[in-house]
This record gives C-alpha cells, structure tokens and sequence, in this order.
C-alpha cells in the first residue's frame, strides 16, 4: 500500500502533529511518501520518522484549496491509495477537500491504526468510540494530535522537487498574532497541560497556574466558565464545547469536573485533581487526586517540581 | 381628525414613505446577501451515551436532543448578525428525518428566516456535504456557515467538504466573521496562535467558540417560527464514504489514588515513578 502522508511545516521544520502522520502511516504497514508545501530544511525529519521519499512543493501556498489540489495531484502521482493528515488546524481544512477530489472515504481523527478497511475514531466528545469501516477504495485519514508516537529509526529520506497546478488563491493569510509570547506547545498538541477554574476566585490568582505549568513545561487551559466570563482567552477552553485535549498528564485545580469538562480531557493519559471539595466529580475521574486549596497546593507542587531538576 | 396635532393625512404619507425606504433597503441588500447555516441535532452534552443493537446504533432512548451548539451559538447567530447589518436572508439546511424538526424550529425562534430539511438520516460526513452542496448549489448563497464540528461525532469535515463541491474559498475554525465589499474576513485558530484571513466570496465558514454570543428565542420568535416556512426536500446526490461497524465505551476508570495537601513532592514521585508522565 503507497501512502501520501501531508505534513504541515513551521520554519523549514515538520510539526510534531505532522511527524506523527508519517510515523503513523508506516505503521499502518505503507510505504510512505511525505508531502511538504512551503518552506523545508533537509527532509524536515520525515525521514527518520518513517517517510521513503519526500516531496516538496516551495511555493508558500496560504489557501488550503490549493494545498488540497497538490496533495490530491501527488497521491495521484505516487499511486496512493491512502492520505494521511494531522487533524490539526491545516489538516482540518486540507483533508476533507483532498477525499472529495480523490472520490475517498475519510475518517477524521483517527485514534487507532487503519487494520483492512477499518479504524477507530472517538465519538460523542470522547465519551465513546466507533470502529468505521472505509467503504472506498481510497482512504483518507486524519490522525489525532499526540495519540501516536514519532518513530525516530528511519533513514535521511530523499527530496524530490514537486509541482503541481493549484488553481487560484481565494483565501490570503493578512496577520498573524502568537497566542503564547514564551512559544509554549499549542493546547490540542500538547503532551502536558495545567489547567485551572473557578476555584481560583479571579484572572489575577492565575500567576501560581502559569508558575506551575512554566516549571513542568506544560500549557496552560481554563474551565468554560472562566473562558465566558473572560478571565482566561477562548482559545484556552478545554471541554465538550472547547478544545478536546488528550496530554500525557493534565492537572485540574479548582476545577468540579462537570461531564462537559471531563469530555474534553477524559483521553489524557493521566489525570490530576485538585480541589478543596472532597466530593468533587473530577475525583471519580482522576488517577491522582489531592483535596485541598489551590491556592497552598499549587505553589507547593511547583517548588517539589522545581527540585527534580 | 387629528392625532397629537398632526394631520392624519400628513402622517400616512410620513408613515407610507418609511415604508417605501424600509422596503427599498430591503429589496437593495437582500440582493445581495444570502446566508446558509448547516444546523445539525446532537444529543445534550449531558446525555448519557449508550448504544443498542449489538453496539451499531446510538441509544436515543431518554436522550434530550439540542441544535449542535457550534451550530447554533456562533454559525447561525452570527449569520443573524451579519444580515442586521447588510442586510439579505438566513436559510438554514439539515440533513435528518422528521425528528430534526424541534431543533429546526429552534433555529427559526432564534431568527432564521426559512428552513430547509433533506430528508435522509445523514449516514457520514461526506453523505451530509454532498447532500447539502447539491441543495447550496441551486440557491446562490453568499456565505455558508456552520459549526466547526458536531459534539457526537466530532468530524470537522462537513465544511471542507461543501466548499470543494461547490468549487469556493473555505474559512475553517473561525473565531470572527466581517463582510466588506464582496470579501469575507475572518480571524481563525492557527498552529500557536491567530491567523487573519481574507477570502473571496461565495465562502464556506465553519465557526469556531467566540463568533459570536448565544441568543435565547423569546416568545415572539418562538411563535414566528411556527409559521416560518419550513421545506422539507427529497435527498439527492447524496454519496457516502464510511459506515460505523462498531460503538465501543471507554473502559471504566479505576480508583483514583489521593494524596495529602502537605506533601506535593508525593505526587510528584507517584507522577514520575509510577505513572511515568514527568
């Protein structure tokens, strides 16, 4: 099986999410060619990653219409049968029209390696999987932000130069404003996340979350209700209605766990409550848990962090 | 006859020219703006989730269906918004059998002008754009919107989908939508930040948390809707990718293990050593 994998870049380099695709792909037992548009330093670590061969278009494309064109134009060109894509930002806006052009079944999100037809995706927010059978010949799939590991044993791929029409631009990029100055890890990629709420009385007690989450390496999150009443940014919101994470360890202070919350995080690999109510739902939910004030607590968690060195 | 001293002709004919400009601003932007929301029923966030028939079909049994609130809170209400400023129409489209009607009439109470159901039970992502984009393409819409995903099956692929049928720009994840001079812009999540964008219209839109903010029907709208056209269409072009084989529960969570507020550094050891996460 010939797979194209998309593999989104910043700065000449692939993404993690993107990496992931590739390694996912390979394990899916393909052959894999990735596919890089836009700026690109060596083989962006495609290679190592599980990539054969490399295919790179330079043209800085902004319109994910176009991005679409080129990739469908290179799985054509390779023979794939399967595109595999981050479900990140790029990938949400590429994949789907990539399946329309190639006349492919499309699974979004994907949580399990592609076995014959069928892959397994979470549903109803993380509340439940389904098992989904691709019924086309072609396939694409998307896969979720840090469920798969990046392989690092593959050889330098080769890079070959690659160009396809893309139609017009109808979409330009005009800005661009970093949502974090210190350039911490996007929230759905993120393999660590402190997260806080109500609990913490105001947005000027979030000082002890961003001490925490700066000494883990972690990014930080919010409740819905400390989003709406804007004390932390939108963009920040985990939950049923937010942002669906799934980090290796998230830390919840101050927050109930209400199901639309737990939603949102429940795929985290482990989870940490912190809450001055003994009886607070998150604590049905977490693997560790500790009953007590933020306030106290959180400064404390960080000094113990801060000494592992 | 007079009324507050002025002359009863006199106010018909200030009464019949507002009416003249109402109408002739009316007929002006409704030329030109034509808004389609794709609405979606979900179960309500607090359902509990169940499945039936050896695990191959959802358990509606007891479950409260709601409009899917990306759909609803931000897609539709900016919709609204924007056509109180330039004016034109809001039509909203779903794809779902007869019992989608409650959360459509929601949509119309909230202030969308007209509906549309294509009637089939939507069956994946692609079966639900090629339907809707088969419908859009007969209409003429300006701006498609919808929601940047359903909350049960989380895709965030209809919106993609539609565009590249109907051949259009594709604004995902978008946090803010303006129209000026037959240009769409938009602010949207990117990798580690917010991007601005600029698209060329006819444009496909799929809101994302802060479009816009939620608006509850009052009894006025609730009773408009009842009479607001409702049209029920036949599936066509409908063409699907994938079918559900299997519904599967997370496994249950064990005990969670606690640990004293005094000795953080013990949780820090259980994270490390036994959990291997730090």
């Amino acid at each position: 099986m010939n797979c194209l994998a998309f593999i989104p870049t910043k700065n000449g380099q692939a993404t993690k999410a993107g990496l992931e695709a590739v390694s996912y792909a390979k394990q899916c037992g393909a052959t894999v060619t990735a596919l890089v548009v836009g700026e690109l330093n060596g083989d962006g670590g495609a290679g190592a990653a599980g990539a054969s061969k490399v295919l790179h278009m330079g043209d800085n494309l902004q319109d994910e219409g176009q991005i679409a064109r080129v990739v469908a134009a290179a799985a054509e060109a390779e023979g794939a049968t399967l595109v595999v894509a981050p479900h990140d930002h790029t990938g949400r806006a590429v994949a789907p029209r990539v399946a329309v052009r190639m006349g492919a079944g499309m699974v979004p999100g994907v949580t399990g390696l592609l076995q014959g037809s069928e892959v397994k995706k979470n549903v109803f927010s993380g509340k439940a999987m389904a098992h989904v059978s691709i019924e086309t010949d072609k396939k694409v799939v998307t896969t979720t932000p840090n469920a798969f590991g990046v392989a690092s044993d593959g050889a330098a791929a080769s890079v070959e130069a690659f160009s396809a029409d893309a139609g017009e631009a109808r979409l330009t990029v005009k800005g661009f404003e970093a949502s974090s100055e210190d350039g911490s890890v996007p929230l759905p990629e993120a393999v660590r996340v402190v997260s806080a709420g109500r609990g913490l009385k105001g947005p000027e007690h979030w000082g002890i979350v961003e001490e925490l989450a700066q000494a883990m390496q972690a990014t930080t999150a919010c409740s819905r209700p400390v989003s709406d009443m804007g004390w932390r940014p939108h963009h920040e919101h985990v939950g049923q209605t937010g942002i669906t994470i799934r980090p290796d360890i998230y830390i919840a202070a101050g927050i109930s766990g209400a199901i639309q919350h737990l939603a949102g995080v429940n795929q985290s690999k482990v989870i940490v409550a912190i809450n001055t109510d003994p009886e607070a739902p998150f604590f049905k939910a977490a693997d560790y848990g500790i009953v007590g004030d933020a306030f106290e607590v959180l400064p404390k968690l960080t000094a113990a962090i801060k000494t592992l060195g | 006859m007079q009324f507050r001293g002025i002359e009863s002709s006199v106010l018909t004919y200030l009464w019949g020219s507002f009416d003249a400009v109402i109408w002739a601003l009316e007929v002006n932007h409704s030329m030109t703006m034509k808004f389609l929301v794709c609405i979606s029923k979900a179960p309500d966030t607090t359902s509990r989730i169940a499945f039936t028939e050896g695990d191959t079909q959802f358990d509606a049994n007891g479950v409260q269906f709601i409009v899917n609130p990306y759909d609803e809170w931000y897609a539709l209400v900016r919709a609204l918004e924007l056509k109180e400023q330039h004016g034109g129409t809001v039509t909203t489209i779903t794809v779902g059998e007869a019992d989608s009607d409650p959360v459509i009439r929601k949509a119309l109470a909230i202030g969308a002008d007209d509906a549309v159901r294509i009637d089939a039970n939507p069956q994946d992502a692609l079966h639900t754009a090629s339907l809707i984009a088969h419908h859009a393409k007969q209409g003429g819409y300006d701006v498609v919107l919808c929601g940047k995903e359903t909350i049960d099956h989380n895709g965030s692929v209809v919106g993609g989908m539609v565009a590249e049928m109907l051949d259009t720009a594709y604004i995902s994840l978008a946090l803010s939508l303006d129209l000026d001079g037959g240009k769409a812009q938009a602010k949207r999540e990117a990798s580690g930040g917010l991007e601005t964008v600029e698209a060329t219209l006819p444009v496909v839109v799929s809101a994302a948390k802060g479009m816009a903010e939620q608006r509850i029907p009052n009894m006025r709208g609730i009773m408009a809707a009842r009479t607001k056209p409702l049209n029920v269409v036949p599936a066509e072009g409908g063409v699907q990718g994938t079918a559900v084989a299997k519904f599967e529960l997370p496994p249950a969570k064990g005990d969670c293990k606690m640990v004293s507020a005094d000795a953080p550094e013990e949780l820090v050891r259980l994270l490390r050593e036994e959990a291997k996460v730090l």
